[in-house]
């Protein structure tokens, strides 16, 4: 399913040259539209890498997985910072878990180890 | 705009901006500042690629007590013998050097009481890689390369029989674009996408390998007449199911082993002559199929037992590489919760891919990194003959060619483009555009993948074949060729769609050619000949190489596996162990 791109939330980056979103996506599937929303060209074409789903400064871009896997399943949603990046995934029942990846700079204290 | 023509001059031209283009443009600058260096990226170098959504560990590091030669043991093993020793030492020197140069850069490396990288296997290092690749990108952006960020590659530019640099098109703009050099190394990955999704309709990406990786840098080698190494060793991920993501995570933080529907760890029950949770990578895809043809299939990471609390850790690992399978172990988590039991995660194989990084497939380079082409070097999942290197490995290959590549510019003179090459190239690259009442780029590729799929061991056949199939691959391969001056794009995006489905029919065809002549059975699955099902190594311990020739005839050769000596005395040193060549 890839990704699902609020319209309503999306603001194309305002004036910047290039919005985030359409900078990253390494397949080159996001684009502007007239009205200056995101979309997707193709959701099959989607890696579903979350590029997009971090980057995107309003959080308009959601991940689920593809139907054909797991119908509803799960949404994810995330926003990097400067040496982490947050994440919020919504299980089936509606209630949400937050996690966090550390990213650059020092790592974190491991429990594992 | 499409029609309009830029050409750019550089000193030297890197063709691909992920894990080798980044280091090599970095170290390119640093070591000769006065050179012109331009990188020719397909999408944006923050995000593209293999290591779009990230990575959690380096899967080629020396570690203390380890040795570029006991690296070089442990490839030799897993490969069954079929490698390339030199290569494989050569990165393995630089392995860590350029490990602790990206970690200087912010990429965060997790060290244990003694200050020591943490270890996640054997030759792996635990990272926090959810942003390595913007890292890589920004720093060969600060290096003061040129990056042509959205111009993918369709072919090499060619004077006289020498490489002078490449051409490619703008991907938002369909405009032409030649870039003259006088060194130019490829490095844009290898080959998704050959062969039908695991997941049907809009999971048809839900694959391992970077769908965007199409074998661009090969088949313009094998256009212009590179010599190609081991494509018959087509990699094939053992992954979880549908996600197609990598067991790792689960099998590190939870200890899950792989056990069959019987509940038997069957690695260790069942085939323990092949080495046990110690085999081959093939093998244990192997061991798996084996066990559903046995009637105890499917094979699962076992999981039973653990409390869904335990998933956590599981799960925000996989959001730094695989966010689907962060997704998927959620809602593993959840239903857990809710019914009070785990259910297994059955792990299979995905879609044999070409690719130099994890197998064998790839440009015949020297150790040097040159290929066979004058002024043409490759490096990462492009350079064959040797494995296991993954993003470190490829990270040493872009160091040892950019060096080389720095003194033969030095001492090479001014190169200049050859119009007609540049206009026969702009005419081909171009064509999908003019194409009318033809068919879309998807048609071509779905074509392709079904020849493949039943014709040459995709994964509904348990990736195994025959010689009469192959011949018949062959043939209705040949025909797809023959109708590509139907193939048809509409605007920019589909023409690069149009030529990542050309390019992929290039490398099927040579694929093809390979796993035709290769005739035992060395590699489970990556290559797994029904009619000669036993390893030969009487005859087969050899590298088989092609050639397309101008008439577009694939002509096939065989090259000896040449060993160095291991010297089983050498100390544990990772830089400067002293080597001795053997004769033969």
């Amino acid at each position: 399913m890839g990704i699902h791109i609020d319209v309503h939330v999306c603001n194309g980056c305002g004036t910047a040259e290039e919005a985030m979103c359409v900078r990253d996506c390494p397949g080159d599937l996001i684009v502007l539209g007239p009205d200056r929303r995101a979309r997707i060209r193709d959701n099959r074409a989607c890696w579903d890498c979350a590029a997009c789903v971090k980057v995107c400064p309003t959080q308009a871009i959601t991940m689920q997985l593809p139907p054909e896997i797991s119908l509803r399943g799960v949404r994810l949603r995330g926003r990097a910072l400067r040496h982490k990046t947050v994440w919020r995934l919504r299980l089936r029942d509606g209630t949400e878990r937050a996690y966090e990846t550390p990213s650059t700079g020092r790592p974190p204290h491991d429990p594992n180890l | 705009m499409t029609g309009e023509s830029i050409e750019i001059a550089a000193d030297l031209l890197i063709v691909g901006g992920g894990a080798a283009g980044c280091m090599a443009a970095v170290e390119a600058r640093e070591r000769a500042p006065d050179l012109d260096v331009v990188v020719m990226e397909k999408a944006h170098v923050y995000r593209s690629g293999c290591l779009a959504a990230g990575i959690s560990a380096l899967n080629a590091y020396i570690h203390e007590g380890e040795s570029p030669e006991s690296f070089l043991r442990f490839v030799r093993r897993d490969v069954h013998d079929v490698v390339r020793d030199d290569l494989v030492l050569g990165m393995a020197r630089e392995l860590n050097a350029q490990v602790h140069r990206v970690e200087s850069w912010g990429l965060p490396i997790p060290r244990d009481e003694r200050g020591l990288p943490v270890r996640r296997g054997r030759a792996s290092v635990k990272i926090f890689g959810e942003r390595i690749k913007p890292l890589l990108g920004k720093r060969a952006e600060a290096s003061g390369a040129r990056i042509l960020n959205r111009v993918y590659a369709t072919g090499l530019a060619l004077r006289r029989g020498r490489v002078v640099g490449a051409y490619g098109l703008h991907a938002r703009t369909g405009a032409f674009v030649a870039v003259r050099a006088r060194a130019t190394l490829v490095c844009t990955g290898g080959a998704a996408g050959l062969y039908r999704p695991s997941n049907p309709g809009s999971g048809a990406h839900r694959m391992w390998y970077c769908p965007y990786n199409t074998g661009a840098g090969l088949a313009m080698g094998i256009r212009a007449g590179a010599e190609m190494t081991s494509f018959e060793f087509r990699f094939v991920p053992l992954r979880i199911k549908d996600v197609i993501a990598p067991t790792g995570e689960v099998a590190q933080w939870l200890g899950a082993r792989q056990i069959n529907a019987l509940g038997e760890p069957y690695l260790e029950t069942r085939y323990a002559h092949l080495g046990g949770e110690k085999m081959a990578t093939q093998d244990r895809l192997w061991a798996t199929l084996q066990e559903r043809r046995a009637g105890r299939g499917p094979c699962y990471l076992d999981l039973r037992g653990v409390p869904p609390r335990r998933l956590e850790g599981t799960i925000a690992a996989y959001l730094s590489m695989a966010p689907d399978a962060a997704m998927l172990m959620a809602d593993e988590a959840f239903y857990a919760r809710r019914d009070g039991t785990m259910a297994p995660i059955e792990i299979v194989g995905g879609e044999p891919h070409v690719v130099g990084g994890h197998g064998l497939a790839g440009y015949w380079i020297d150790e040097r990194r040159r290929t066979t082409l004058p002024g043409l070097w490759a490096a990462g999942d492009v350079a064959g003959g040797c494995p296991k290197k993954y993003a470190s490995g490829a990270w040493a290959e872009a160091v040892i060619a950019v060096r080389d590549m720095i003194e033969a510019a030095r001492a090479g003179g001014a190169v200049e483009i050859d119009e007609e090459d540049a206009e026969r190239e702009r005419q081909r690259a171009l064509r999908p555009l003019e194409s009318k009442d033809g068919l879309p780029p998807a048609a071509f590729e779905e074509r392709m993948q079904k020849i493949l799929e039943e014709y040459a061991g995709g994964a509904s056949r348990d990736y195994g074949c025959s010689g009469a199939e192959l011949e018949i691959a062959r043939l209705h391969l040949e025909r797809l060729a023959a109708e590509l001056d139907a193939l048809q794009a509409r605007d920019p995006y589909e023409l690069m769609l149009a030529h990542e489905v050309i390019d992929r029919i290039d490398v099927a065809r040579q694929l093809v050619e390979h796993m035709a002549h290769r005739r035992e059975t060395r590699w489970h699955c990556y290559h797994e000949r029904l009619d000669y099902p036993e390893r030969d190594d009487a005859r087969w311990l050899c590298f088989v190489n092609s050639i397309r020739r101008a008439d577009g005839t694939i002509e096939i050769v065989e090259r000896p596996v040449e060993r160095v000596a291991l010297d089983a005395r050498l100390p544990s040193l990772v830089d400067g162990a002293a080597l001795v060549r053997s004769g033969g």
